[in-house]
């Protein structure tokens, strides 16, 4: 079930049984800051379509870089990245909204960004705004919601360019554990009805295992990959997975090889 | 799944389902909440300050000044009869005022559209900045007096020539103000802009502008202010021409017209105070329902 290897050994294996190419491929990715620090140091690994992978890992061990790579924000040293950035969905660490905009205005921003007329967007916007549970909320400005609330309207911001991959910056780091437990409960819902393929960066061990297909740990600065485990359990999955004894298991073996990331 | 389950963070829920707003309920704390009562917590104060101002101003006038000083200081009341109540008093403060607040507003306008035009174009590049930003400084400090036969040369010692006093005045405030909000956008929405293909222009028209407003009303709060200073400082260097506010100052000074000196004064600061009210109601209502502290 679970492996232990150098990243560079591993065939780029997925869980699901997927024959397509992969939405997203990172091979030999270096990088090293214009100050000299490494932030990644060679690593390989793909996302194939419907796969949710995540990456847990120290802070600061350029998990987030590898993101900001994956969408082009930075460039890399070294290495190569495929994806397509139209399909791409970014969720920041922060909500980013814009204070001056309403839920609508704000989930409707991409959209206008990329030119989808006014009907068409309003009618995305106000799916997706369904979608995360903020029906009602429509018409209030951020400053009248809650952490939680923020980062849904965060989350249908990007649901409305309907992305194929979506990578997510440890977006639930700010909440309380209750909320983002049921954040996660509800980005599980979210993955198993659209279809999206994603990354996620988090250093919840708890977070990682119950989302993921597939959790990579990364080691301390310079970044590469430790450790990769399967999760095996079947989606839809319920929120009392988390206290199921093979749950416990594996995210045990993932916080060992964690603790050695550590150093 | 519909609804929205984790509690908000300011309170909870009211029996419509609305999420209270925290501003809403911090106005209503201190202003009270409807009808007499707040209008009584809105004017009370100030208006107990202005007794309280008339009072003490009674109080010294009786105690510090002696019968041949006392003319340098009227009586309230006799300010009101003489500079207010005399017609023949009243109508030269009026036109005074009008053209003063004419002046005034002329070169609010040309500050505001200058002030954020050049802010704009600093805030597209750092060198832009560097080069014109110690100029924006130099503008504020120069002494206006070293100016004003130059200004008056090409400019006529009139109406004109007012405004453009007004202009270099009022104009810093708006220019500062406005690139500091401009240049506060998050490096988060920027990176957001960019992902979507926003060019500068984009980004500057629907994250950076729209960002800055609360800072652009701080910004012009205080121009409105300086304008009607630079209105009546105007006044003081071109003595020519029709008489604004400053100039009726000047001249009841010189005859020792006291009385109708203290009126052109307080015509002065209330059309500082209305200008900088207004301005204010203006940005509340722009940036109130979301901005952090309702300018």
């Amino acid at each position: 079930m679970s492996t232990t290897v150098p990243s560079s050994e591993l065939p780029p294996t997925t869980s699901t049984t997927s024959t397509d190419p992969p939405t997203l491929a990172f091979r030999g990715i270096s990088m090293t800051f214009p100050d000299g620090t490494q932030a990644v140091d060679d690593v390989s690994f793909d996302v194939a379509p419907g796969e949710f992978v995540t990456v847990v890992g120290p802070s600061g061990c350029g998990k987030s870089t590898l993101l900001r790579i994956a969408s082009g924000l930075t460039k890399q040293t070294r290495g190569t990245v495929t994806v397509d950035p139209n399909a791409l969905g970014y969720v920041f660490q922060d909500p980013t909204l814009l204070q001056w905009r309403t839920v609508r205005g704000n989930v409707e921003l991409l959209a206008e960004l990329h030119g989808v007329p006014k009907a068409e967007r309003r009618r995305r916007a106000q799916s997706a705004i369904d979608l995360v549970g903020l029906s009602g909320a429509e018409a209030k400005y951020p400053k009248q919601l809650s952490g939680g609330m923020r980062m849904r309207a965060s989350l249908a911001r990007s649901l409305v360019m309907q992305p194929k991959v979506f990578l997510f910056d440890e977006p639930f780091a700010a909440v309380d554990e209750i909320t983002r437990e049921r954040l996660n409960d509800e980005l599980m819902r979210l993955f198993a009805q659209e279809h999206f393929a994603g990354l996620f960066i988090t250093h919840s061990i708890s977070e990682a295992v119950f989302l993921s297909t597939r959790v990579l740990v990364m080691s301390a600065r310079p970044g590469r990959i430790l450790g990769e485990f399967a999760v095996p359990f079947p989606y839809p999955r319920v929120p009392d997975l988390r206290f199921e004894p093979v749950f416990a298991e594996l995210s045990g073996q993932v916080s060992h090889v964690l603790r050695e990331a550590h150093g | 799944m519909s609804v929205v389950n984790d509690a908000p963070s300011s309170g909870s829920l009211d029996v419509l389902g609305r999420l209270p707003d925290r501003n809403d309920e911090e106005r209503d704390e201190r202003q009270g909440t409807k009808g007499l009562g707040r209008v009584l917590r809105l004017v009370g104060p100030p208006f107990l300050v202005f007794v309280l101002f008339i009072g003490v101003w009674y109080v010294l006038r009786a105690v510090l000044l002696n019968d041949s000083q006392r003319f340098l200081v009227p009586a309230p009341h006799d300010i009101v009869s003489v500079a207010f109540l005399d017609w023949d008093n009243l109508h030269p403060l009026l036109d005074a005022l009008w053209l003063s607040a004419r002046v005034a507003l002329y070169g609010l306008a040309i500050s505001i559209v200058l002030g954020i035009s050049l802010a704009v174009l600093m805030s597209q590049a750092k060198w832009v900045e560097r080069s014109m930003y110690p100029y924006a400084v130099a503008l504020q400090t120069v002494p206006i007096l070293a100016l004003t036969p130059l200004i008056g040369q090409f400019f006529d010692f009139n109406f004109r020539s007012r405004v453009i006093v007004c202009v270099i005045i009022s104009l810093f405030p708006i220019i500062a103000n406005t690139l500091f909000g401009l240049l506060s956008a998050d490096q988060g929405h920027h990176d957001l802009f960019r992902l979507h293909g926003a060019n500068r222009w984009t980004r500057l028209w629907k994250l950076q502008f729209p960002g800055a407003l609360p800072a652009i009303f701080t910004g012009l709060r205080i121009s409105a202010g300086l304008s009607v200073i630079g209105a009546i400082v105007g006044d003081f260097f071109f003595r020519r021409g029709d008489p604004g506010l400053g100039v009726l100052i000047t001249n009841y000074q010189s005859r020792l017209q006291s009385e109708q000196m203290y009126g052109a004064l307080i015509f002065a600061i209330l059309l500082g105070v209305v200008t900088f009210w207004v301005f204010g109601l203006i940005g509340k209502k722009v940036v109130g329902n979301w901005a952090d502290s309702a300018t």
